[in-house]
């Protein structure tokens, strides 16, 4: 009985959902292209993402050097992992690292962006607020560590001669990680402040409008007003962010080399010199697997907590 | 009219024939082709003129040289051994080839060594051993070697009244420093022009030190402590691949301790103060009077002179034993197991190892040559360029050298050490907390 009344109400609902036969025809061909579409990216995909991820969640299961054949352990290098201490050292300064230059660097550009919208209309500003973020972050790390050093750099000149203690900005195991994550706010400020400031570009001018019609001030326009409905934008820069921030290599590898001690060896250059250094493939793609599931949860964690996929203007 | 047509094909084919000839022709001329890896810019015009000579005198095999900075040329030479395209033959270092060795990477070259008749004796007498394997055979032929001794700005050792002779008849002692420690602090200079062994001094405020750190020295303190510590008869390992460890030496730890003390009592800076622009920077700039450091510099520092800093080179403080001492560290070229042509990249290995190729190589005053003919030839063209350089070679001559400390894990036990040795020279530990960590770096043998 219910069978026959389950068929009955498949087909009596069928019929009228059924769709001519050219819109599927279009469809069809609409999906042919689709593809094709999608191929080139895939490829990319496949070749320079999912096949490494893949072979490198096999490697953590290895002791894989390069040079050896390597043999399946099973989980030893996640339990060696757990009681590493230069790892727990490693997440730990790299926690440090990212607070502090997402913190300031977002604070900072949502400052530098708001000002640019409702201040300036100067492309030359807004040129020149772009272009620490134009070179390369070699350079940049370079620079800075001629700038800052101890008995050469300008910077402790101009201190020495305020009759301020000299700073060893990267050679100070309680400085050293702060000095680097300063030094990639300064190159990527710029870029931050203008996605934020393209972000409040879309926000409706009659909004404002209304704002000030009501008496709001500018600090109350910019709780109550900006920075509700700069949500979204702010959810994706923030992801971004942190998740390029967590990444902080380059600028360690140039300048500390992960030192003073460990003060500096942030996960990423861990996962260096345990693959490139040490050979240790197996061992550093086991750190990889971690960071990539780490990074996983937070960018879910913030998607979740800051409503990034909804906008309070359609509310 | 069917003898025609294959008469005409067969002309249609001749020149098929012929061009197909003189393709393979051309071929056999060009011969082989070899890849040849080194990381020292410095160096790489005399071996591309090496090359160039080579391939006069074997007109079959070419050579093509590339230099790539440090790095990038160990992460090429790494992978190269997995994809398969890799050097035919590289310049190789101390630190790299036991795991090479270990591995079956390289070729041993002691087939091609007894047919060819190569004498390995005719190189400086303890070069051609560290090319040695665990398994008796020897996988590459000396090409250069180098030592430490004192860089100094002249012009800061004749303000504090300090001769050359003087300077070059140092002693040393892990107790009170002896003169090595008494001239460290004469030179040291605060801001008010007050010296470090004078009353008043204001060691928070240098203007210009007495010796400069140079990082911790990691696992090897090549041109750090190395030539200090071996004075006092220490052993950074039980011989020649061996597989202990000796950093809990009471005499290793009270070198690294008397190191330290220079940091506080302001003569050489502090961890945090050294991290920055390099020490060749600092000499020249005349933030420091005297650094120690490897020949292999001598070009550069000498490349700086100025108004201000006029280079010399005094040799390492002689120690408790009497004697100086300096590591003896040498490259050499190994053979990559993957070539296609081990043959020919012998040949080219041996031309290298030849007094041909190292002539040039002295010609160029970058390095010392392994053969002491060629040697002594550097030394000459060292000298035209105006430079001293016996401070180097007089520890070859005193036989005062030891060697680099070959053994497995060098890449773990630099890693262990290095954190260690930088909390000492942070002053955050003492030098009797490498005893702690030398049992974990001999656990890596067991």
């Amino acid at each position: 009985m219910t069978i026959t009344a389950d068929r009955e109400a498949t087909s009596q609902e069928d019929v009228p959902r059924k769709p001519p036969a050219k819109k599927k025809a279009r469809r069809d061909s609409q999906l042919k292209a689709a593809i094709l579409f999608l191929i080139p990216a895939s490829i990319g995909f496949v070749v320079f993402f999912a096949w490494p991820a893949i072979r490198g969640l096999y490697l953590s299961f290895t002791d894989y050097n390069l040079l050896r054949p390597s043999t399946f352990i099973g989980f030893d290098n996640y339990v060696a992992i757990s009681t590493d201490p230069v790892f727990w050292n490693s997440l730990k300064v790299t926690l440090e690292y990212v607070v502090m230059n997402v913190g300031v660097q977002t604070a900072a550009a949502l400052g530098l962006a708001v000002l640019m919208q409702r201040f300036t209309r100067s492309m030359v500003v807004r040129g020149v607020i772009m272009l620490p973020y134009l070179i390369a972050n070699v350079i940049v790390a370079l620079v800075w560590f001629w700038l800052c050093d101890y008995n050469l750099g300008i910077i402790n000149a101009a201190l020495d001669f305020f009759g301020i203690d000299k700073v060893g900005f990267f050679g100070n195991e309680n400085v050293a990680m702060g000095t680097i994550a300063m030094v990639n706010v300064w190159r990527h400020l710029g870029y931050t402040a203008l996605l934020l400031f393209a972000g409040l570009q879309a926000i409706p001018k009659d909004v404002y409008e209304a704002a000030e019609v009501d008496g709001a001030g500018e600090w109350r326009v910019f709780r109550s007003v900006t920075l509700p409905l700069l949500r979204p934008v702010l959810a994706f820069v923030l992801v971004v962010t942190v998740v390029g921030s967590f990444q902080i290599f380059d600028t360690i590898a140039v300048t500390t080399g992960g030192g003073p001690v460990d003060a500096t060896r942030a996960i990423n250059y861990y996962i260096y010199q345990r693959a490139f250094e040490r050979l240790d493939f197996g061992y550093a793609s086991a750190l990889a697997v971690i960071l990539m599931i780490i990074l996983a949860a937070i960018a879910l964690l913030q998607n979740k907590l800051l409503r990034a996929n909804e906008s309070d203007l359609e509310r | 009219m069917k003898m025609n047509r294959v008469a005409i094909l067969t002309l249609a084919a001749i020149p098929l024939v012929l061009t197909g000839c003189s393709a393979s022709s051309a071929e056999s001329a060009s011969g082989t082709t070899l890849t040849y890896g080194l990381w020292d810019a410095n160096q790489a015009p005399a071996y591309k003129q090496c090359a160039t000579d080579f391939h006069k005198a074997n007109p079959d095999i070419t050579v093509k040289v590339e230099q790539l900075g440090w790095d990038d040329y160990w992460n090429k030479i790494n992978t190269g051994f997995v994809s398969g395209e890799n050097y035919d033959v590289f310049t190789s270092h101390l630190a790299n080839f036991p795991e090479f060795m270990l591995n079956k990477q390289i070729l041993p070259l002691d087939d091609y060594i007894k047919a060819d008749g190569v004498d390995l004796k005719a190189y400086q007498p303890g070069l051609a051993d560290l090319w040695k394997g665990t398994d008796d055979k020897q996988y590459g032929l000396p090409k250069d070697f180098d030592t430490i001794a004192m860089f100094y700005n002249k012009q800061l050792t004749d303000a504090a009244g300090l001769t050359a002779d003087q300077l070059s008849t140092l002693d040393w002692n892990p107790d009170d420093g002896g003169t090595y420690e008494a001239a460290i602090a004469h030179l040291t200079v605060d801001k008010n022009g007050v010296r470090g062994d004078e009353a008043g001094f204001d060691k928070k405020n240098v203007a210009t030190y007495g010796l400069w750190m140079e990082n911790s020295g990691g696992s090897d303190g090549q041109t750090q402590w190395s030539f200090l510590a071996h004075t006092t008869g220490w052993e950074e390992t039980n011989g020649a691949w061996g597989d202990e460890y000796n950093f809990d030496d009471p005499r290793f730890q009270s070198t690294i301790d008397w190191w330290y003390s220079l940091v506080e009592k302001g003569y050489m800076p502090s961890f945090e103060a050294q991290t920055g622009i390099g020490w060749s920077d600092q000499l020249t700039a005349g933030k420091v009077a005297m650094a120690s450091n490897g020949s292999w510099m001598t070009g550069a520092v000498f490349g700086a002179k100025s108004d201000t800093f006029t280079p010399a080179i005094a040799p390492t403080p002689t120690g408790p034993s009497g004697k100086r001492a300096s590591m003896f560290n040498g490259l050499a070229d190994n053979i990559a197991a993957g070539t296609k042509h081990p043959d020919e990249a012998w040949q080219w290995v041996k031309y290298l190892g030849s007094i041909d190729c190292q002539s040039v190589v002295a010609e160029a005053a970058v390095v010392f040559p392994a053969i002491p003919a060629a040697t002594d030839a550097a030394i000459a063209a060292f000298k035209a360029k105006d430079i001293d350089v016996s401070a180097f070679t007089t520890q070859v001559e005193d036989k005062t050298t030891f060697l680099y400390s070959i053994t497995d894990h060098r890449s773990d036990v630099a890693a262990l050490v290095t954190p260690v040795m930088e909390s000492i020279m942070s002053g955050k530990a003492t030098a009797s907390s490498l005893t702690a960590v030398n049992k974990q770096v001999n656990a890596l043998f067991k």
